[in-house]
């Protein structure tokens, strides 16, 4: 009786066992969302100070007549520092020093682009609301503390004085930080943006499906239809397996070795990151089309055979066009998979500082990926939101990718 | 404007498909003559004429742009004694003409600070060659677009005349499509050759500076003693081989899969066991795809997260109880990587039990056995070469995983198989050594190939391996 | 039994099939007449779709198949020859399958592939006129005339395989051959086939493989038994069933065995 009892204690333990591996693994999943959810949010915000601007001609180079060549071209850092010194009156030279450095270094391009489109303004005061410095948009947001001496501090006393009287003043806002979104990389995380990771990685990734999916298409064409079952076939199959296991640093030596020493092209251009994604994403497409065209019914290719056809037309003409949405499918997860590969990235170079939109991909570019990393290795704390966005940004993107393929995955699957 | 050029390509190409069709098939039917070839053929033919050569052509000029480019203005006659100068120079030369060329044209009363003194400290022909450049932008360009029309059109209405009831096309379009689907796949095993050579031929350059056996076998790595050389400088090899020992690099990869797997195993298997005997279809439904969930992220996020929070925890963790754990220890990386690494063990683990046929069950079942038992002792071993399959092919993942030892593990080699203290991997150094300046012929950056060679090696042999086994394991069950 | 005045649209002799090692049809000898019904006959794996497939060259799909023998078309063309491409030859012969297997695409698309490649109609509207005879010809027209861009796989069972036939018919053949058009269909649709068989051969000359005895003396003008890969007997099919010559004959067609 006892041995029952125990036998049955210990098939519960044993279940239990099971749910805790299952629990903690769906854990983990949630807590590291969670944790990304939060540091990223605030990179959508920043903070602003709300401030008099009064475009004073004597300290400005051009006028409400002035060109948008010319103003492009004119420098405002003087109008920025008159503005400082007008809406803090009686600054001696190191406070003005540390209310200037409250606001964000580019003030002068703030007031600039502002400018462009408001050239009636000249001669004018209105309210603006500045952007602030890093420094002091984490202090608002809370992610450095207070309540440390001042040696620890970003900010100091002083700088915190003059945030408190304009918190009181109601002159402190936050707005939503599209920035993110369009600029490029910057020195200054406050107006540093991913838009340069994003085209970088959206030209690394057309080159890499020019690359795999015609080539990934015709080699599985060849195998399934062209070649007799046979030892070279065998060898070729065994070949892409393992290369579909090959980590991805590797591929990034052969983009270094290959195509930069060998073939000499350029580092740090989405050309090149995208054939190494390709070779990458190679096996991923191959074993994916040649399981879809397998699931093609043989009557098909007698069909249109027996009609007439070439096996080329039979082939192209029926067998392709019924494999295509399970090799879609293969080749969007495998597309979804290089986009996240940030290893390959800074074997080629593309993981250096990069503040130009890149217009092609024979630009100099980051990947998403890479300007994660990048972000993350920095020191400045106004970073750590940026990194947590963009990899917020990066699962989006991941998320939409893989929908598609199940989708279509799911559409394919009414068919047989 | 090069892009728009292939696609130019294309929509010719495609017209001519139709033009070459119906100009076989008004042949057939006004002559009322027999075809040599079915009239797609024809079509075909026209396009593989027209595009193939142009696509060839247009693939040259674009890789080769900067080569022209540099040709075009980097003259001996603007630069006499340009044959001298090294690749460096020609780089950074070429860079400041490349500067100067986005300004040559704006007059000078509008330039910014900055551009005027660009121009000041450029001579004379640098300026001109400038000039060039902005010029063969535009020129470049639009010869393109032009010789994409042209050149196609011309081709395609040339050939076309020979179309004629007797010429035989079919043989030939047939034979180049079979070429090209036939190079498709030599391609992709040209891949598999070109990791091989690539990492072979780099290698062997940098054996040539530390031997073969020193570098296997030697337990100090450190590299910042052999930064001091610079290309072509010879160097004493005994400072070499003390920069540059696997063994530590070995023993911190081993070290941070351990802590993976030590992580991995018991969940991913655990996981495995219930999802696959206890759990309900709904159930599974929903937390198989969540498990899989964790091996799509990417693994600089896990990195993130080792770095900025599983880190500091561990360390502050450490300290409020009095161990040491350094701020970059095994533990951490090992951590993370457990987690990412769970759903390759429980993925596969799980289809290798769900095929364990039910005969065996039922056998055991019958006998009385409660269902821990059953999976215990029939179940488990029965499926044991797939799981341990699985579990191999897990362990390839963690000793070729990059992104999260970077970020999380130390840089400093560290002979040592405590956890707690930080190490660094194969992976970690093969990046930290092509980071900066990558010089070809220098050890520094050769050393890279050398290690991507030995990871090569150790995740091919434990793929092989995984697979065999789970093969072998197939094929007594199916 | 050779009649000397009748018109042969496919004569063929000394036929000899090998998979690999195996004998799948020994020293074959069959003449098909012009406009006439022929059937195949015998119990499975007789070899009588192996010799069916060899008159279209569809063996030649198959690697380890072997084809050796003379197979003359109308008098004049070697159906094996170089010189005869093997898309002209499946121009003029057509065939059917067991299983019916309409491309995935729309009614119209699945008639008018055939005409398409072989470039038979000289402009759209020809085609479409060439569409619609050929699925009048295979009596299908009346039920998809308003659902010509339908998918062809929603069809039924029977329908599927008169659009199998009308495809067929499409590209103008001499010859069609049908290896057991009916087995996968129930007795109706089995009866509107045979139907159309017997207005085909007015235009069209059929060699039908089937394994129902009823079914070849209701459609064949002629008969040829096969058994283990041999031609046993051939003949009008009156004669086949009534008064055969062979004893193996008898057999079959009284149900001793097959």
């Amino acid at each position: 009786m006892t041995s029952i009892k125990k036998r049955l204690q210990a098939e519960r333990r044993f279940k239990f066992y099971g749910q805790l591996g299952v629990f903690l693994s769906l854990l983990f999943v949630t807590l590291l969302m969670l944790k990304i959810f939060t540091t990223g949010s605030g990179a959508f915000f920043r903070t602003t100070i709300e401030a008099d601007v009064f475009f004073d001609p004597a300290y400005m180079s051009v006028d409400q007549n002035s060109t948008k060549k010319e103003i492009s071209r004119a420098s405002f850092e003087a109008l920025a520092d008159s503005v400082v010194s007008s809406n803090f009156k009686n600054l001696d030279d190191a406070n003005f020093i540390k209310v200037r450095e409250m606001f964000t270094r580019r003030f002068d391009y703030q007031l600039r682009d502002h400018f462009l489109n408001n050239k009636d303004d000249f001669n004018r005061t209105i309210t603006l609301d500045i952007t602030a410095s890093s420094d002091l948009d984490q202090i608002v947001k809370g992610n450095y503390p207070r309540n440390v001496p001042e040696s620890q501090r970003k900010i100091n006393d002083y700088q915190l004085s003059v945030l408190d009287e304009l918190t009181d003043q109601d002159r402190i806002g936050s707005t939503f930080n599209f920035w993110f979104f369009t600029n490029g990389d910057s020195r200054d995380p406050e107006t540093a943006g991913i838009w340069g990771a994003i085209m970088g990685s959206f030209y690394a990734l057309m080159v890499c499906l020019a690359f795999a999916f015609p080539i990934g298409l015709f080699a599985s064409v060849y195998l399934e239809e062209y070649t007799k079952p046979g030892r070279i076939t065998d060898l070729i199959e065994v070949n892409i397996n393992n290369l579909a296991a090959v980590p991805s640093i590797v591929f990034g030596l052969l983009g270094l070795g290959m195509l930069i020493g060998v073939f000499n092209m350029p580092f740090q251009v989405p050309l090149v990151g995208g054939l190494t994604l390709g070779f990458m994403t190679l096996p991923t497409i191959i074993i994916a089309c040649r399981s879809s065209l397998r699931a093609v019914p043989p009557s098909i290719r007698h069909g249109a055979l027996a009609l007439g056809a070439t096996k080329t037309q039979a082939t192209f003409h029926h067998v392709v066009p019924l494999a295509l949405p399970g090799t879609l499918t293969g080749t969007i997860i495998g597309m979804a998979q290089a986009l996240g590969e940030t290893a390959p990235l800074l074997m080629v170079g593309m993981v250096a500082f990069v503040m130009e939109i890149p217009g092609g991909p024979l630009d100099p570019a980051t990947g998403l990926p890479s300007q994660i990393y990048l972000w993350s290795e920095s020191a400045e704390r106004g970073f750590i939101e940026k990194t947590s966005a963009g990899i917020m940004l990066l699962l989006l993107f991941l998320i939409v990718m893989n929908l598609t393929a199940v989708l279509i995955r799911r559409k394919v699957e009414v068919k047989w | 404007m090069v892009y728009f050029a292939l696609l130019l390509l294309f929509i010719v190409s495609y017209s001519f498909y139709y033009f070459g069709k119906n100009r076989a098939l008004k042949i057939k039917f006004t002559g009322n003559a027999k075809l040599a070839s079915l009239p797609d053929y024809y079509g075909y033919f026209l396009v593989l004429v027209v595009f193939i050569p142009s696509l060839i052509i247009w693939f040259v000029l674009l890789l080769y742009k900067p080569t022209f480019q540099e040709l075009y203005v980097l003259s001996p006659a603007l630069f006499p004694d340009i044959a001298q100068w090294s690749d460096a120079k020609l780089g950074l030369i070429m860079n400041k003409i490349s500067n100067l060329a986005v300004i040559v044209n704006i007059p000078e009363t509008d330039l910014l600070a900055g551009q005027k003194s660009l121009v000041n400290m450029s001579s004379d022909n640098e300026i001109i060659a400038a000039r060039n450049l902005a010029s063969f932008d535009s020129i470049y360009g639009w010869s393109v677009v032009i010789v994409f029309i042209l050149l196609p059109i011309i081709l395609g209405l040339t050939v076309s005349r020979f179309i004629n009831q007797k010429l035989n096309v079919q043989p030939i379009v047939e034979n180049i499509i079979i070429n090209v689907i036939r190079f498709s796949s030599i391609v992709a095993i040209l891949v598999t050759f070109g990791i091989f050579f690539s990492l072979i031929f780099e290698a062997f350059k940098f054996f040539q500076y530390v031997n073969f056996v020193d570098f296997f076998f030697n337990t100090s790595w450190n590299p910042n003693r052999a930064w001091v050389i610079s290309s072509g400088e010879t160097v004493d090899p005994e400072i070499l081989k003390d920069a540059f020992g696997w063994i530590p690099l070995l023993t911190g990869t081993l070290l941070v899969g351990s802590v993976a797997m030590f992580v991995a195993l018991p969940l991913g298997l655990a996981s495995a066991i219930y999802l696959a005997e206890y759990a309900s279809n709904r159930v599974r439904d929903v937390a198989k795809p969540i498990i899989e969930i964790l091996a799509g992220i990417p693994t600089v996020v896990y990195g993130f997260f080792a770095a900025l929070t599983l880190a500091p925890m561990l360390k502050n963790f450490g300290d409020s109880v009095g161990i040491d754990i350094s701020a970059e220890s095994a533990l951490a990386a090992g951590l993370a990587m457990g987690v990412m690494i769970i759903p390759f063990v429980s993925s596969l683990s799980d289809d290798v039990i769900r095929s364990v046929p039910n005969s065996l069950r039922d056998g055991s079942y019958a006998l009385g056995a409660t269902k821990s038992e059953t999976i215990k002792k029939v179940i488990i071993p029965a499926a044991l070469p797939g799981i341990m399959g699985s579990f191999l092919l897990a362990v390839s993942r963690a000793i070729g995983e990059t992104m999260i030892v970077v970020m999380a593990a130390s840089l400093r080699a560290n002979l040592t198989f405590n956890p707690l203290e930080p190490a660094t991997t194969i992976t970690t150094q093969i990046v930290t050594a092509l980071i900066g300046d990558v010089e070809f012929e220098n050890p520094k950056t050769l050393v890279a190939f050398a290690l991507g060679l030995s990871l090569f090696i150790m995740t091919l042999i434990l793929n092989i391996v995984a697979i065999t086994i789970v093969r072998k394991y197939r094929e007594k069950y199916d | 039994m050779v009649e000397k005045n009748m018109n042969y649209a496919l004569k063929t002799n000394n036929v000899y099939v090998h998979y690999g090692n195996k004998m799948a049809i020994n020293n074959v000898a069959i003449d098909f007449p012009k406009n006439e019904v022929t059937s195949l006959i015998g119990p499975s794996g007789c070899g009588k779709s192996t010799f069916l497939r060899c008159l279209n060259r569809m063996n030649d799909v198959i690697d380890s198949c072997k084809v050796e023998g003379s197979f003359i078309m109308n008098d004049s063309i070697d159906i094996y020859s170089n010189d005869m491409p093997i898309e002209s030859l499946r121009e003029k012969i057509g065939m059917v399958f067991q299983k019916p297997n309409p491309f995935p695409k729309s009614i119209y698309e699945n008639v008018a592939y055939g005409p398409k490649i072989h470039g038979i109609a000289s402009s759209q509207s020809e085609l479409d006129e060439l569409v619609k005879e050929s699925l009048h010809r295979a009596g299908l027209y009346e039920e998809v005339k308003d659902r010509l861009m339908d998918v062809a796989t929603g069809l039924s069972g029977g329908q599927q395989q008169r659009l199998c036939i009308a495809r067929a018919i499409a590209i103008k053949p001499e010859i069609i051959l049908m290896d057991e058009p009916c087995s996968a269909l129930d007795p109706i649709a089995t009866a509107k086939i045979e139907e159309l068989i017997n207005e085909l051969k007015e235009n069209y000359t059929i060699i039908i493989v089937t394994h129902s005895m009823s079914q070849a003396s209701r459609v064949s003008s002629k008969t040829a038994f096969f058994h283990l890969g041999n031609l046993i007997e051939q003949g009008d099919t009156t004669k086949i069933f009534t008064k055969p010559d062979k004893e193996q004959t008898n057999d079959y067609i009284t149900g001793r065995f097959g």
